[in-house]
């Protein structure tokens, strides 16, 4: 070999080593870089072999990383975070088991319109399809149930990809989206630092946030002829941030309201204008105002049927005017006159904009005052000293002021808590309205608390759902969240046992959960103080003290055992036809 | 109703199985289904033929489907005027005694013989599913040994006429 030729050869190493130096960033690192640049500063997850690279490149990285107890805590967490911040809610798990065990956190996500974005681990581009160890092919599990789904092929495609997902889940009607990234992409070398120039190419994606102009004009037009109006706002008012513009429509025309249970909180509690809850076990003023409306605003409601009842009877009498962000929401369910597709505070502000006259609504006011004081929300107390679990909730609620992040999971609890917390703020109320998901409502608070350190993080839950995840109590005393916790302990599925009781004969085919854990023991087992409360007259107290701390509580409230959830529509009832309602 | 439905998406992979995966979760009856590339790089076209029960069914399908992120532009063109082509080979029996019988319900709807045997005779038929469906019904007493379709393929006329009730099957 001449010299010259060895210089040459030699030359062309060192240019390579000094290429390999300038960009020997690895999938991992650029997938750190780009969650940085998306301003990601928390990751719930659970590492595993699929993710150590992904791991390997968050150590000692400023990105806050929340190591649950399970993957379905974490995101379950996530979702809390997302719910109250807004922001998209990030989750890192490994391939297989730890993908699938998302899988109910990201359907209940689809179902609430949460945005996140989940990161699960594959094996080696290399071995996919052979059913490789933690193998599972969740791309093809999470089609149905995600916003949208990538599985990263190229690591070139690293930056692009996670910038599109948080595009997706956090623009539009939100959503979760996951991204799966095969390890040996983790482990690869990226060739250029072109993070931040990845650009969003995302043709067939474009969401309507500003509503149609006509059509606005034709909403006012009917509204203004309306002598029975009625607002129906839906979680698609709290995502767009839009209560205050929700406040002052509805002052400004004296519209009366009526949530859906994810709504709740978009208008204060106490407003004057407010019916309450509506659908299944919704108020029965808030019902009777659905059934005897001539014109319904729905305004980011999906019209879910725990909300219509019967679809059939279902506002019988109303023009239907729905604003969504989501045009295959309008005329899903419920046949619309007037459909304007929009985010909820672009439309509600070019309603504002517009002035009109209305009808007189005198009468409506008055028929509408009239349900409130005759049939109120209403529970027995036989005096015995035991406590109905309305009453622990309104305890709660007024030890509280209405002010606190309140989560829950699904069951007697949510709607208890539903009917008697009166939500003062937005943003305050984390329940799993869509998917009905129990043991969501302990780790969302967790999340809710990571977002909020500051603010007062309350997870209502029944002693079944809480059993579902309730691991995820390690994560109180590591990180000191001073969430508290109240289970309503009936010490059964109380949901179900009421739909036994109601329709089934009372055969409480196993929902019965005789043999509890000792709840305070258990708190105090993850060093958290535990309270056990059993009569009405100590109750208040401890509350108080459980509320006032500044630690971890958890409070196991035993709550009279056979209390129903009233009043109720029936299922393939219209919601003029509830049950249990009382006059007050 | 039958309704002819064109969805342009995005050549990635994943995306058929995106949209056959949303009509299973909503219950929609898919008929037939092809894909395949277009003029445009990147992008394909399927078309597929679906049975709803009413107008809202449809809309909400067509709705559905646009939302995916993958999927471009959504069309039914059922009320257009279009062009629409399907493909069948159909393997017949055909002993020599009977060809020329055959070859005459053959002629008139264009078919084509692509392979033939001592007893069987494979012909290619392209029209509109009804053209084909037609032939079919013609041609099964002779006994059909093997037949395989590959679903419509559609797309709107330049020039959009008033539709007028079709006289003839043989398009």
């Amino acid at each position: 070999m001449s010299a010259q030729v060895q210089l040459k050869k030699q030359s062309a190493t060192e240019q390579e080593v000094d290429q390999e130096c300038k960009a020997s960033k690895t999938g991992a690192e650029i997938f750190i870089e780009s969650l940085q640049n998306q301003g990601v500063e928390i990751i719930f997850g659970y590492p595993g072999g699929a993710v150590l690279p992904l791991y390997d490149a968050l150590y000692r990285n400023p990105i806050k990383h929340i190591l649950a107890r399970h993957e379905q805590g974490a995101i379950h967490a996530a979702e809390g975070y997302a719910r109250v911040s807004g922001k998209p809610g990030v989750v890192i798990a490994t391939s297989g088991p730890g993908a699938t065990n998302l899988v109910t956190g990201i359907t209940d996500a689809m179902m609430d319109s949460l945005p996140l974005v989940v990161f699960t681990g594959q094996v080696a581009t290399t071995v996919v399809g052979t059913d490789a160890f933690q193998e599972a092919d969740i791309i093809g599990i999470t089609q149905p149930i995600t916003k949208h789904n990538y599985q990263v092929k190229n690591v070139q495609d690293l930056p692009r990809i996670v910038k599109e997902a948080f595009h997706i889940a956090s623009t539009g009607r939100r959503g979760p989206v996951v991204v799966d990234i095969p390890k040996n992409i983790a482990n690869a070398i990226f060739d250029s630092d072109a993070v931040e120039e990845a650009s969003i190419n995302l043709p067939g994606y474009q969401p309507t946030l500003h509503p149609n102009y006509l059509q606005i004009k034709k909403a006012v037009s009917l509204l203004s002829t309306a002598k029975q109006p009625l607002v129906l706002v839906g979680a698609g008012v709290l995502a767009a941030d839009a209560s205050k513009e929700l406040t002052e429509f509805v002052e400004k025309y004296n519209f009366p309201v009526v949530n859906t249970l994810l709504g709740l909180g978009s208008i204060a509690g106490n407003h004057k204008l407010f019916l309450g809850m509506a659908g299944m076990h919704g108020t029965f003023t808030a019902n009777m105002a659905i059934n005897n409306c001539d014109v319904l605003l729905n305004i980011g409601s999906r019209f879910d049927d725990r909300l219509t009842g019967n679809l059939k009877k279902f506002a019988p009498n109303a023009k239907v005017i729905h604003i969504d962000i989501d045009p295959a929401e309008i005329g899903k369910n419920v046949p619309t006159e007037i459909p304007i597709v929009a985010d909820a505070k672009e439309a509600l502000l070019s309603l504002l904009e517009q002035t009109f006259e209305v009808q007189d609504l005198t009468l409506w006011h008055e028929y509408l005052h009239e349900c409130q004081e005759e049939c109120p929300l209403w529970y027995e107390d036989d005096g015995d000293g035991t406590i109905y679990p309305q009453f622990a909730v309104e305890t709660i609620g007024r030890l509280t002021n209405g002010e606190a992040i309140i989560t829950t999971d699904v069951g007697q609890h949510q709607m208890w808590t539903a009917q008697y917390y009166s939500f003062k703020k937005d943003h305050h109320w984390v329940t799993s309205g869509g998917l009905g998901t129990m043991g969501f409502g302990f780790p969302a608070a967790i999340g809710a608390q990571f977002a909020y350190p500051d603010k007062k993080v309350i997870s209502i839950v029944g002693d079944a759902g809480f059993q579902m995840t309730l691991q995820e109590l390690s994560l109180l005393k590591e990180f000191k969240l001073p969430v508290k916790i109240f289970i309503l302990n009936n010490s059964c599925l109380g949901m179900v046992r009421q739909w036994q009781e109601t329709f089934y004969d009372e055969r409480y085919s196993s929902s019965l959960m005789p043999v509890q854990p000792d709840f305070v023991k258990l708190a105090e087992a993850y060093g958290i103080k535990g309270y056990k409360v059993e009569k009405v007259d100590e109750m208040e107290a401890i509350f108080k003290e459980a509320i006032e701390s500044d630690e971890p509580t958890l409070v196991d409230c035993r709550v009279k055992e056979l209390t129903l959830v009233n009043p109720m529509v029936a299922p393939g009832k219209g919601l003029a036809e509830m049950i249990g309602v009382k006059k007050g | 109703m039958r309704r002819v439905i064109t969805v342009t998406v995005i050549n990635q992979s994943g995306v058929l199985n995106r949209v056959t995966g949303l009509l299973m979760k909503r219950q929609f009856n898919i008929e037939s289904i092809t894909v395949g590339h277009t003029e445009q790089h990147g992008i394909s076209k399927m078309t597929f033929i679906v049975n709803v029960e009413d107008q809202a069914k449809i809309e909400q399908l067509v709705k559905q489907l646009s939302k995916q992120i993958d999927v471009i532009k959504v069309n039914d063109i059922t009320d257009k005027s279009i062009v629409m082509r399907e493909l069948a080979l159909i393997k017949v029996v055909a002993p020599p005694n009977l060809r020329s019988e055959i070859n005459s319900i053959v002629e008139p709807f264009r078919g084509s013989i692509i392979d033939m045997g001592k007893n069987v005779i494979t012909y290619q038929i392209v029209g509109n599913p009804e053209k084909i469906d037609a032939f079919i019904e013609l041609i099964r007493p002779y006994g059909i040994k093997e037949l395989t379709r590959t679903g419509a393929t559609a797309f709107v006329r330049d020039a959009q006429l008033k539709p007028s009730a079709q006289l003839s099957i043989l398009q």
